[in-house]
């Protein structure tokens, strides 16, 4: 029975592997690059984050603030998201988890192409030592990742 | 016993794609390399690797050992994680783009006078590289600087690329400049091969341990004060202390706001956003990635009758970055945030 479960472990992660090798995934951040320019990647984005049963809160255009303060800049723009029942539990469960919430992906412009990164939500395994929200944050790894590879293989 | 079989064949299924990819050099760049050097090697937050002239100056070990120790304090990785199969097979994919035979590869160091190579490093390389030959400003990405330019110039006392490039190749690069890049070739700049040879002499006295500064820190990842002040009286004391130290306000907004509708949003969980767009400027000059802890923003919190303010931790964050540049940047960012959140809660 022993050597069924770790089996059944190594296939999971076998399963896993060519879903993590999309992105450049460090345990520090999580980075991709769209050959697609900008508008269509933030497309692109939005709705990889929708289908994976998220939503978007904001998109923050930092670019447009730096403009109008007279710096010259590419598209640079901030995307917020979450899971509106989990923000709610979170909130009221784990206030200080606040400053890291929503999740947030970067997304700027690099000439014809695109560039995405987010924090690795593993980072706030070490961040955060509460039990049970080392599973949460263990999906939203997941969950990142997936979406990133989405972004990245809609060219 | 039927599921044991049938689970070895699922896993050997599974890992033979995994072993072909392994071999697969445009993969295997596709997923470490391009994000920074771009698809096809021209560069970004990368060097050019395509760079007719960079191929032909960099022996395969150069490359190798470039992957290997990555560039501590820098944008590139190490990865260690790659075979040294997995290793030959990028190099070999970034050698294709080559259109002449590269440099062979001699580690035979080169013996001359350092002290006088460091003035003639002064007077010729600082402007670019410069002082401790420590590069120029930012990542390379073309956010931060003008278009016309295809590289920052690296740090040259980078220990992963003093671990990585020989004397030989060096004074190469000296004497033959690189094309397409404000890097002219040695005789342009009136230097003799003698003056070649001791600025490399200079630079490898330079080489420091590979080390890395990612490690554990002890700072908490929240700054977090109580304060004595109701919830209205503290927001507002946090947007005058933003203001006082010339940040911009640029929102206050429910930590819910854009997941509940707008009369469910939570009223004693606030959060104030502002930016000093000088200093956002420059922290995205340096490295662009830094928009994962951006803009600005302090929370106001009510909870059980206490009031708190609470942020993000820059300075916990920057070591992710592992640039000594921005490390400075957010040690500046953490005492700020201090700053504001002392004087809302004194």
């Amino acid at each position: 029975m022993r050597n069924v479960t770790s089996l059944q472990l190594l296939f999971i992660s076998l399963l896993l592997l060519p879903v993590v090798s999309q992105a450049v995934v460090t345990d520090e951040l999580i980075m991709i690059r769209s050959q697609q320019d900008f508008p269509t990647t933030m497309v692109n984005l939005q709705d990889a984050i929708k289908v994976q049963g998220y939503q978007v809160s904001r998109v923050q255009r930092v670019d447009v603030g730096l403009s109008k303060s007279g710096f010259k800049t590419d598209r640079y723009r901030l995307v917020f998201f979450g899971k509106g029942s989990e923000i709610e539990f979170l909130r009221k469960k784990y206030p200080s988890l606040i400053p890291y919430l929503p999740l947030k992906i970067v997304i700027f412009a690099e000439g014809e192409e695109t560039l995405l990164v987010t924090l690795n939500p593993k980072q706030l395994m070490q961040m955060y030592s509460e039990p049970s929200l080392q599973p949460i944050f263990v999906r939203w790894q997941q969950d990142v990742i997936n979406i990133m590879r989405v972004v990245r293989v809609a060219d | 016993m039927l599921n044991l079989k049938i689970y070895f064949r699922l896993i050997v299924l599974l890992l033979f794609p995994v072993i072909l990819h392994a071999a697969d050099g445009r993969l295997l760049y596709e997923e470490n390399c391009a994000v920074c050097h771009g698809n096809n090697g021209a560069g970004g937050v990368g060097i050019p690797l395509s760079n007719q002239q960079f191929l032909q100056q960099s022996p395969d070990e150069y490359l190798r050992r470039s992957i290997r120790h990555g560039r501590p304090g820098r944008i590139m990785p190490a990865f260690a994680s790659l075979s040294e199969a997995e290793v030959d097979a990028i190099v070999g994919f970034i050698r294709a783009w080559g259109k002449a035979l590269p440099a062979q590869w001699d580690d035979t160091p080169i013996q001359a006078d350092s002290v006088r190579g460091k003035r003639i490093f002064t007077e010729y390389c600082v402007a670019c590289h410069g002082q401790q030959a420590h590069g120029g400003k930012g990542t390379g990405l073309r956010f931060s600087r003008a278009r016309d330019l295809p590289v920052i110039a690296p740090s040259l006392s980078n220990p992963g690329f003093l671990a990585s490039v020989s004397d030989l190749m060096l004074k190469r690069i000296i004497l033959q400049g690189r094309k397409n890049t404000p890097m002219q070739p040695a005789s342009i700049l009136g230097l003799t091969d003698m003056d070649v040879k001791d600025i490399v002499s200079y630079l490898r006295g330079l080489q420091q341990p590979l080390f890395s500064n990612i490690s554990d820190v002890a700072e908490p990842a929240m700054l977090i004060y109580d304060s004595p002040y109701d919830f209205d009286t503290t927001l507002n004391n946090i947007k005058r202390a933003a203001e006082g130290i010339n940040f911009r306000l640029i929102r206050t907004q429910a930590v819910n706001a854009g997941f509940v509708d707008k009369e469910d949003e939570s009223q004693q969980q606030q959060v104030v956003y502002f930016c000093n767009f000088n200093f956002l400027y420059e922290a995205l000059a340096l490295d662009p990635r830094v928009g994962v802890f951006l803009p600005c923003r302090i929370t106001v919190v009510e909870q059980a009758g206490q009031v708190q303010v609470m942020s993000v931790n820059p300075k916990r964050l920057s070591v992710l970055f592992n640039n000594e540049q921005l490390d400075t940047a957010c040690d500046e960012m953490t005492e700020l945030y201090r700053s504001i959140m002392e004087e809302a809660t004194l």
